[in-house]
């Protein structure tokens, strides 16, 4: 019996060199605020608390988190927003990849403060804005969206009169892949985008198959290779994106949008509307005047200038804090406003 | 005698399953088109209304529904506060401080502490080599993240799953009732109960980590009640003569006793909670997950990869580091007096491991280059840079792009000769013929295959599969996964039988095995996205890759199960080594091949339905898509059922004709 007893507390031994090394780490929670990190600094290394320490609008920004939707518009907003929060407010900032809706639902968890670039979504809005009073609709972002489906310029030079949705049952065939079923194939991006595709290929009685890409790089790669190679390809697309600069892919023009005519999902058989894209925050970022608030509130920029950006981002290959302060360095005044009133 | 019968009996069988086929193509010719439940994506049926209806008054009434409040809320804001204090001490900057109580060497301190302590000194080098290198690597913060996640799911999973086993150990009753329920929690692929859980839980950590749990607690329940259950009667009678009550026995004898058997019950678990890390990311939880589906969405397969490799590094010292542990309490069961020997020595080593532990988590608790993984070192004038990552990334980007470059040729060819001549044709064959007709054909092949019960269980399920309303997506996704079964069940006999005959080529091939069923599904795909694009075929290579690793093990298990003197005879009788392995070691091996394609089969349509990101379309999309827009929420939900009806209907059919196929091995042998 006392073996067993000794080998037990060998292991509480154990546990409590575990215990205690996180028990002091906790312990000396009161320590970081206090300043300066006791123990003298050698030249390589800097206390904790002095990233921290020095000036107080730490506290007073706090944690901020943006949701952060896939496609490269919404990174660049991201960067430029974040890296201000950071340097100039110091603030905390957490960035969630999430998809759209998904993000929507973050503001009734307090896991999202805001959206920076929502298209659309009434019923949405409906449910967190008007119905849960979760979140709140600060406007416009300045940029404008566009959705449709688009073909690599070759083909307009080569068939002028695909642009029109009449004619596309006619070039169906040029559009077959070993995916789409003996149909034309559509090329769809991320699942979790904004698309009536499915049901426009029905409604207009289309001799096509929606095949899913799964995301933006794979829309840009196909319209790369197919304008290259000149391929045919009739794919999902949008903009703001610095792509249609490389690109000029151009829209097959859909059956003209009319209020209301998208109202019911499955039976939608026109295009897509103009999408002024807005901002929404959770109702309590909102309520808790933070200069991140305001940050927020007064940010608003030019499809033309998130191109710039999204282009470092995906081209030039820079990491979303290079690319913000490449951008900033030269839009001072811009900023500038952004900051009124933090 | 037995062989006689088996003679006679497969031709039958063969015949039957010839005819099914014959007469399906035959009316399939004059009958396709009609009657296929077809469903177009846009179009939900009046079952997914009513889900996404449902999906909506939960939203409206998450707050104010005593089921919720009571009950729902609770176990999500707790999971939610067990994470975020992990995140907090672990990765994520917590309160003011920029970075998280512990720093990276006060981790690497403790992990290397508890290796050494737990197991032995070379799995303490393991865990300090492996975890510096997932700082090298540049991936630190979701790595912590990641071990966050892990630790908050194996925690959970051993409060419950131990006490869970040791009432599967003291009645039999609760054992009936738990163990088909621990099997679907297994078999399930883990991908389908996302959805259900965000209804509930909604998105982020906390569904993540009880999506973790679902999946990894059923080693634990079963390995603590096999540890109980395998304590010898003798030893509880003694106890019980010595006048112990029932709790003292389990307390005192019985716990301690099958500590072992528990340990590895927790090993696998662990294994299991790490491999859902980028599942549970679709739901926003965060870590080394993220970054390998963000890196799916870029299509940048160095990420990938980088990524990748931190998690199979977490995996081989946390699997090593638990292993080493449960072979040290066999140890000291053994061999209690030899380390009683030293008590006084082994105090000190503690005292001074705590001492070290202590020191390394105050100076990585104070001061920024022990916090943050430095990228670079900076001693007098020589700048040292400590960033492995972004070489790993380069290399691996620079090998896919000559791959799709020079391989592009090959690759084209490839994709559409199988999606013409194979996929094609037989989706067609199953989605376009009348529903009731593949209907029959299917469940017909089942009592063919597996007996009635098999043809029962086929029958009731793809019933239901009609129900959900997704029949010809559910025949999509079966056409994809039968085609890669084929491919595994084929790789499986080349290798298993290579492996199994010569101890060499095993030795050789196990390492790589190993490896990919380490790596996390999701990294496959994204090489495979680059060469072969966002299509079904996809979807079928990455599955097969997932797949074909434990069909080829069992297979070589099964071969090397056959017994040396019957080789030899049928060696010395004159049989050639083809003759051999076709007449004596395949066919006495029957009953591994028929589970190699049961595990096959299971596993494949676990990564053709992950594939529904990247194109693989069918019952996988209409989950994703679930996900993503509301509108689709309730088809999703269907999707995920039916789903799990197809596994199920796979799994009993092929464990049905697995055991008949084992029946006979077993006749034989006696």
């Amino acid at each position: 019996m006392s073996v067993r007893t000794g080998s037990a507390r060998g292991r509480l031994l154990a546990a409590v060199v575990a215990v205690t090394g996180l028990a002091l780490a906790a312990c000396g929670g009161a320590k970081v605020g206090g300043g300066g990190g006791g123990g003298g600094g050698g030249s390589t290394a800097s206390a904790v608390a002095a990233g921290s320490s020095g000036s107080t609008t730490t506290t007073k920004c706090g944690t901020v988190t943006l949701a952060d939707n896939p496609w490269i518009g919404y990174e660049a907003d991201v960067a430029v927003v974040s890296y201000v929060l950071r340097t100039d407010l110091h603030c905390n900032v957490q960035i969630k990849h999430l998809t759209e809706q998904v993000s929507w639902q973050g503001f009734s968890t307090g896991q999202v403060d805001a959206i920076l670039e929502n298209w659309g979504h009434q019923d949405l809005a409906k449910q967190y804005i008007s119905n849960n009073h979760v979140a709140v609709d600060l406007g416009s972002d300045g940029l404008t969206g566009v959705i449709g489906w688009f073909v690599p310029p070759w083909m307009v030079q080569k068939y002028p009169d695909i642009t029109n949705w009449k004619n596309l049952n006619k070039y169906a065939s040029l559009f077959k892949t070993s995916e789409s079923g003996g149909k034309g194939q559509l090329l769809d991006g991320d699942p979790s985008y904004v698309t009536n595709d499915a049901a426009l290929v029905k409604n207009l009685h289309l001799n096509y198959k929606v095949v899913q890409g799964g995301s933006e790089t794979a829309l840009i790669q196909s319209f790369r290779a197919a304008q290259q190679n000149k391929k045919p390809l009739l794919a999902y697309f949008y903009s703001p994106q610095w792509f249609l600069n490389e690109v000029h892919l151009v829209k097959v023009n859909l059956p003209k949008y009319t209020p209301g005519c998208d109202a019911v999902a499955a039976k939608v058989a026109c295009d897509y509307p103009a999408y002024h894209l807005n901002k929404v925050v959770a109702a309590s970022f909102a309520k808790s005047g933070s200069p991140a608030f305001t940050l927020i509130k007064n940010w608003k920029w030019s499809n033309q200038q998130q191109n710039t950006v999204s282009k470092m981002l995906a081209v030039d290959k820079l990491s979303d804090d290079a690319a913000a302060k490449k951008w900033i360095s030269s839009n001072k005044s811009v900023v500038d406003g952004w900051l009124k009133g933090t | 005698m037995a062989r006689a019968a088996r003679v006679y009996r497969r031709p039958g069988r063969l015949t039957l399953l010839l005819g099914i086929l014959v007469g399906w193509l035959v009316l399939y010719a004059v009958l396709k088109g009609t009657d296929t439940i077809s469903l177009a994506p846009s179009d939900v049926t009046s079952l997914h209304t009513r889900l996404n209806d449902l999906n909506t008054s939960v939203g409206d009434n998450r707050n104010s529904n005593p089921f919720f409040l009571y009950f729902i809320n609770e176990i999500q804001v707790g999971a939610t506060h067990f994470i975020t204090f992990l995140q907090n001490l672990l990765s994520q900057p917590s309160g003011t401080r920029p970075v998280p109580v512990v720093g990276w060497l006060g981790v690497v301190v403790i992990m290397t502490v508890i290796a050494g302590r737990f197991g032995n000194w070379r799995v303490a080098v393991l865990a300090a080599a492996g975890f510096l290198f997932l700082g090298l690597q540049g991936l630190w913060q979701p790595s912590m993240d990641t071990l966050a996640l892990t630790i908050a799911a194996v925690v959970i999973c051993v409060l419950i799953g131990i006490p869970l086993g040791v009432l599967v150990a003291q009645y039999r009753g609760f054992e009936r009732v738990i163990t088909p329920v621990l099997d679907l929690m297994q078999t399930m692929p883990t991908f389908v109960y996302l959805l259900p859980l965000t209804l509930l839980f909604l998105i982020g950590p906390a569904t993540g980590v009880i999506a973790m749990v679902i999946y990894a607690m059923p080693p634990v329940i079963r390995l603590t009640a096999h540890g109980l259950q395998a304590v010898s009667t003798e030893t509880v009678e003694a106890g019980r003569s010595l006048g112990s009550t029932r709790p003292q026995q389990l307390a005192k004898i019985m716990l301690p006793m099958a500590r072992r058997t528990i340990i590895i019950g927790v090993n696998q678990t662990i294994m299991a909670a790490l491999s859902m890390v980028t599942i549970a990311a679709l739901v926003a939880a965060p870590g080394l997950g993220q970054t390998v589906l963000q890196a799916l969405e870029s299509q940048d397969v160095g990420t990938a990869f980088n990524a990748g490799l931190a998690i199979v590094v977490l995996a081989v010292v946390l699997d090593r580091v638990t292993t080493a542990a449960s072979e040290r309490a066999r140890a000291t069961d053994h061999a209690r007096t030899r380390l009683r020997a030293d008590p006084r020595w082994r105090r000190g080593a503690d005292l001074v491991a705590l001492i070290v532990t202590a020191v390394a988590v105050y100076l990585s608790y104070t001061y920024q280059l022990f916090a943050a993984f430095p990228d670079h070192l900076a001693i007098g004038g020589t700048r040292l840079g400590l960033d492995l990552g972004t070489h790993i990334e380069s290399w691996t980007s620079s090998a896919t792009s000559w791959a799709q470059r020079d391989l592009g040729s090959i690759t084209g060819p490839i994709k559409n000769g199988v999606t013409y001549h194979a996929l094609n044709p037989l989706q067609n064959l199953l989605d376009s013929s009348p529903w009731w007709l593949t209907f029959i054909a299917i469940v017909a092949t089942a009592f063919v295959l597996g007996g009635r019960w098999a043809a029962l269980i086929a029958a009731t399920c793809l019933g239901l599969v009609v129900g959900t309303g997704l029949w010809q997506d559910s025949m999509d996704t079966l056409a994809a996964t039968l085609i890669a079964t084929v491919v595994v069940v084929v790789l499986g006999v080349m290798f298993g039988v290579w492996m199994g005959r010569n101890a060499r080529a095993d030795w050789g091939i196990r390492p790589f095995l190993d490896a990919l069923q380490v790596m996390p599904a999701f990294v496959y795909l994204v090489p495979f996205v680059a060469l072969f694009g966002a299509t079904r075929f996809t979807g079928i290579v990455a599955a097969v890759l997932y797949a074909a690793p434990v069909a080829i093990k069992i297979v070589a298990d099964g071969i090397r199960g056959v017994p040396a003197e019957t080789v030899e005879a049928a060696g010395s009788s004159g049989c050639s080594t083809w003759q051999v392995i076709t007449k004596v070691q395949l066919p006495m091996s029957v009953r591994s091949l028929a589970l190699a394609t049961n595990q096959g089969l299971i596993y494949v349509l676990a990564m053709v339905v992950v594939a529904g990101l990247v194109g693989g379309g069918a019952l996988g999309f209409d989950v994703v898509a679930g996900f993503s827009q509301s509108s689709l929420f309730g088809k999703g939900l269907a999707a995920g059922a039916a789903i799990v009806l197809l596994g199920i209907a796979l799994d009993r059919v092929t464990q049905s004709a697995a055991r008949r196929a084992g029946g006979h091995v077993s006749h034989r042998a006696t």
